[in-house]
């Protein structure tokens, strides 16, 4: 889960990495009496904010309010902004990048770090960024500070010592996949602050960070909603309504609807189920999508073909299902599962190419 | 045969619990040698005729050198480093949601004790007419030659199940598991597929994110002489949006399906348009 700036800089301030003053509103009628000049952020979870209008600087009260109406309830990078962080202004002398992920590649923490801060770190040239694996096993220790020090114009060695030091246990402590500071500022008293803040929980980790447990951003209304069922759903703009179980069979499904010249309406990985409710769930979600057209991709393991079969003809009853439904139903409780089906009159087949060649021919694409 | 056989000596960590009881079930069925269970609190019970511990301490007198873990996320990490410390070989996690950050502690963990880890969010790994530690069907394999890894669950099942229908049969069937950091790779079961006499051909099912796949193919194309058939998943997944496999995700333009099949192509392995195609993309 992404976090907001603000949130981000919560954290930060938890684990003593110092950040600007400041305070969030959603409205004006929050505006407080505060040093000026500020900085006026909106919290959206985008990057190019500044470029895109969503930064504005205030020399005095009136501009704070000026352009705190402006910003909130615009549409920046295609979001709404709901919230403005009001910041203190930094005093800049040098801008740097600093941030710890996780590499994919190695299994293990690593520190990336820039003297280029300040710009998206993409676009720096190779040769100027620096990167430090960490044994998680092993942990933190302060050579890794030095290490970063020779690559970094910083004269205030103890406090980017304290600083990286507790950026590593902001990551590990709250199950981020990414802690991002860019810039990373020094300002003329030779202080380092963060200037911003992206942080990435793991959602898996979110139980043991129950304060996280915020609205999705980046997903739909209904895929928020969806969020809290036993299975996997997310909105496509194609018009096929899929309901397939395990994550790879899925996504198989929609490969195969595509190739088809098939548009998936959305993807469904009902899991590993042997309920019916479930099911009924599953198709409550497809059809608030509203597709043309149902296609239900079943491989039984621990999920049972006659399962699902009781489920769809009872889906069908309850929310009055008028569209086409096409069912494959292989591997447990299979002969089960196509006898219920067949006897209200759904045709069910028990190899994917067929059943999807069947959907080609519904709906008239060679 | 690799990794597992007859002869290996299983516990499942969890037995008592709904899948623990019904999956180990269906291992003792297939012919594995589960001799313990492991459930704190439950010791003297009795599942599917097999004794029950409260520690894997105590089920060392009987000799286990393999661990299926079948536990509750947020306890998949303590249970594994029970297993580890206990001098267990081979640790399979079921488990799907486990912290990302656990798994990484996990993963350094199993390579300092030269412990070999499947998963987590694994089907497990079978040797038809041997055994099997996991949750694959029972009934859709049969003693073969071709080699399977995959990264996924459901679509291993349909693709063994295409293979077994054709004629083929199977050496060993691992999943590697669908998280974004897994216990072993493809290129970890290349190198074993490739020095397995039984195996004499090989099918990889890979799926969007990360590079392992790429990594395998560049180890293929200058070690592997045996045929190799691909397949990858995810072709049409919007990037950004998380697939239902926390592994399985585009970002950035990198792990795309098409930079894995390019990998795989280069490399000479025949890849499959659908599941369905792989047997015939199978040497006779």
């Amino acid at each position: 889960m992404n976090l907001y700036e603000y949130m981000g800089k919560e954290i930060f301030r938890k684990y003593g990495i110092p950040v600007p003053d400041g305070y969030v509103i959603e409205n004006v009628g929050e505006l407080k009496k505060f040093e000026y000049p500020v900085a006026i952020k909106s919290q959206i979870l985008s990057g190019k904010r500044g470029k895109a209008g969503g930064i504005k600087f205030a020399k005095n009260a009136e501009d704070l309010k000026t352009y705190s109406e402006q910003l909130l309830n615009s549409t920046i990078n295609n979001l709404t902004v709901k919230k403005l962080l009001i910041e203190r202004m930094l005093n800049i002398k040098k801008e740097l990048y600093l941030s710890i992920t996780l590499d994919r590649a190695t299994k293990q923490p690593v520190i990336i770090l820039s003297a280029d801060g300040g710009m998206e770190i993409e676009s720096v040239p190779e040769e100027n960024i620096h990167k430090i694996y960490i044994d998680p096993m092993v942990g933190y220790s302060d050579y890794i500070a030095r290490e970063a020090l020779s690559y970094l114009p910083i004269e205030n060695r103890k406090q980017f010592s304290s600083l990286l030091e507790s950026l590593y246990k902001a990551f590990v402590g709250e199950d981020a996949l990414l802690t991002e500071i860019n810039p990373l500022v020094i300002d003329g008293e030779n202080n380092i602050i963060a200037g911003d803040s992206k942080v990435i929980i793991d959602d898996n980790a979110l139980y043991r960070h129950k304060d996280y447990m915020i609205t999705d951003p980046d997903k739909t209304e209904l895929e928020n909603e969806a969020a809290t069922k036993s299975f996997t759903f997310i909105e496509m703009d194609g018009d096929i309504g899929v309901i397939a179980n395990g994550a790879g069979l899925t996504m198989a499904t929609m490969d195969a609807l595509t190739l088809h010249k098939l548009k998936p309406r959305n993807f469904l990985d009902l899991g590993g189920t042997d309920n019916i409710e479930i099911v009924e769930d599953a198709f409550s979600f497809v059809m608030r999508a509203r597709p043309k057209l149902i296609f239900v991709n079943i491989f039984g393991g621990v999920t049972k073909a006659d399962t699902v079969a009781n489920g769809i003809v009872s889906s069908k009853k309850k929310f009055d299902i008028k569209q086409q439904i096409v069912v494959r139903l292989s591997g447990v409780h299979e002969e089960e599962g196509q006898k219920i089906l067949l006897e209200s009159g759904i045709k069910a087949f028990n190899n994917m190419t067929d059943a999807v060649k069947e959907l080609s021919k519904i709906q008239g694409v060679e | 045969m690799v990794i597992i056989s007859k002869e290996t000596r299983v516990i499942v960590q969890g037995m008592t619990g709904h899948q623990g009881t019904f999956h180990s079930g269906e291992m003792i069925k297939f012919g594995t040698n589960v001799v313990a269970g492991v459930s704190p609190g439950k010791a003297g019970t009795k599942v599917n005729g097999v004794d029950v511990y409260n520690n894997v301490i105590d089920t060392l007198p009987l000799k286990p050198d393999a661990s299926m873990i079948s536990v509750p996320a947020p306890f998949v990490r303590d249970a594994a480093l029970e297993a580890m410390e206990n001098g267990i070989k081979l640790i399979y996690i079921l488990t799907e949601h486990v912290p990302v950050h656990d798994t990484m502690e996990l993963y350094h963990e199993a390579r300092r004790k030269g412990v070999f880890m499947i998963g987590p969010n694994s089907p497990g790994i079978t040797v038809p007419g041997q055994a099997k530690i996991g949750i694959m069907p029972n009934n859709i394999f049969r003693v073969g030659d071709v080699a399977v890894a995959s990264r996924s669950g459901t679509l291993t099942y349909e693709i063994v199940k295409a293979v077994t229908d054709a004629g083929f049969g199977e050496s060993t069937v691992i999943g590697l598991g669908g998280d974004p950091i897994v216990g072993t790779t493809f290129s970890d079961i290349i190198k074993i597929f490739n020095d397995d006499p039984q195996t004499k051909q090989i099918v990889l099912v890979g799926e969007i994110g990360g590079n392992e796949e790429e990594k395998a193919a560049k180890y293929i194309k200058e070690h592997v002489k045996k045929p190799v058939t691909g397949y990858i998943t995810g072709i049409s997944a919007p990037p950004g949006k998380k697939m239902g496999h926390a592994g399985a995700i585009i970002e950035k333009g990198t792990g795309t399906a098409e930079s894995k099949i390019k990998a795989f192509e280069d490399a000479g392995i025949k890849v499959a348009s659908y599941p369905d195609d792989i047997p015939a993309l199978l040497r006779k």
